[in-house]
């Protein structure tokens, strides 16, 4: 992978980080900003993986799978707090 | 030919992401933001994970990569549809040209809670 692919396409999902926390910082109801909490943490798996792959270290794989395993469980948290819910229901 | 192949999935993937994040700005609406950024933000970092397989080959980068990609098209739907639901019993209106409540209309004809 050269340096000007990589560099595209960290710069592509830069771009949609920011406009992900736009949505976050201008959102006019929570669950517009869960949704993009939600998406911001499936973009930080993808930039993980193409910094695994530009640097060619298998290690920040593991990071990647962790991170979308908590941000599942952050998104569902979220959603049960916005249904007014107990956790043990 | 694997290295080519990778590269334009990862491309794909990248392209899927970038439109997915637009549609979460510029839609009007929390279900057609829900609706567009959730699918497309998806399938494209799971493009893009398996991109990443294709091109590494058979290592532990790819291995982990396809764990990623398996879990990712798993557990993204599921948090999309809780966000709706939380959103609607929330009490969230709809878009005032949005068609029709489909959710709303069964539980008046069912007179349940679900």
């Amino acid at each position: 992978m050269s340096l000007i692919f990589f560099s595209i396409g960290m710069g592509i999902l830069l771009l949609a980080s920011f406009l992900c926390l736009y949505r976050i910082s201008a959102g006019p109801t929570p669950p517009d900003r869960t949704v993009a909490i939600d998406i911001l943490g499936t973009l930080m798996v993808g930039f993980t993986c193409l910094y695994a792959m530009y640097f060619n270290q298998e290690f920040y794989m593991n990071v990647a799978l962790a991170w979308a395993l908590l941000s599942f469980i952050g998104t569902v948290a979220l959603a049960k707090y916005l249904e007014g819910r107990k956790f043990h229901e | 030919m694997n290295e080519t192949i990778g590269l334009i999935l990862i491309g794909i993937g990248l392209a899927f992401d970038l439109v997915g994040t637009i549609g979460l700005v510029r839609l009007p609406d929390i279900y057609n933001r829900l609706q567009a950024a959730t699918k497309c933000v998806t399938l494209g970092t799971a493009t893009l994970l398996i991109g990443a397989a294709v091109y590494s080959g058979l290592t532990a980068l790819g291995a982990k990569a396809i764990v990623c990609a398996v879990f990712i098209l798993l557990t993204s739907p599921v948090g999309a549809h809780a966000i709706a639901r939380g959103a609607h019993i929330f009490g969230i209106k709809l878009w005032e040209h949005s068609l029709g409540d489909a959710y709303q209309d069964r539980q008046e004809n069912q007179g349940s809670q679900l």
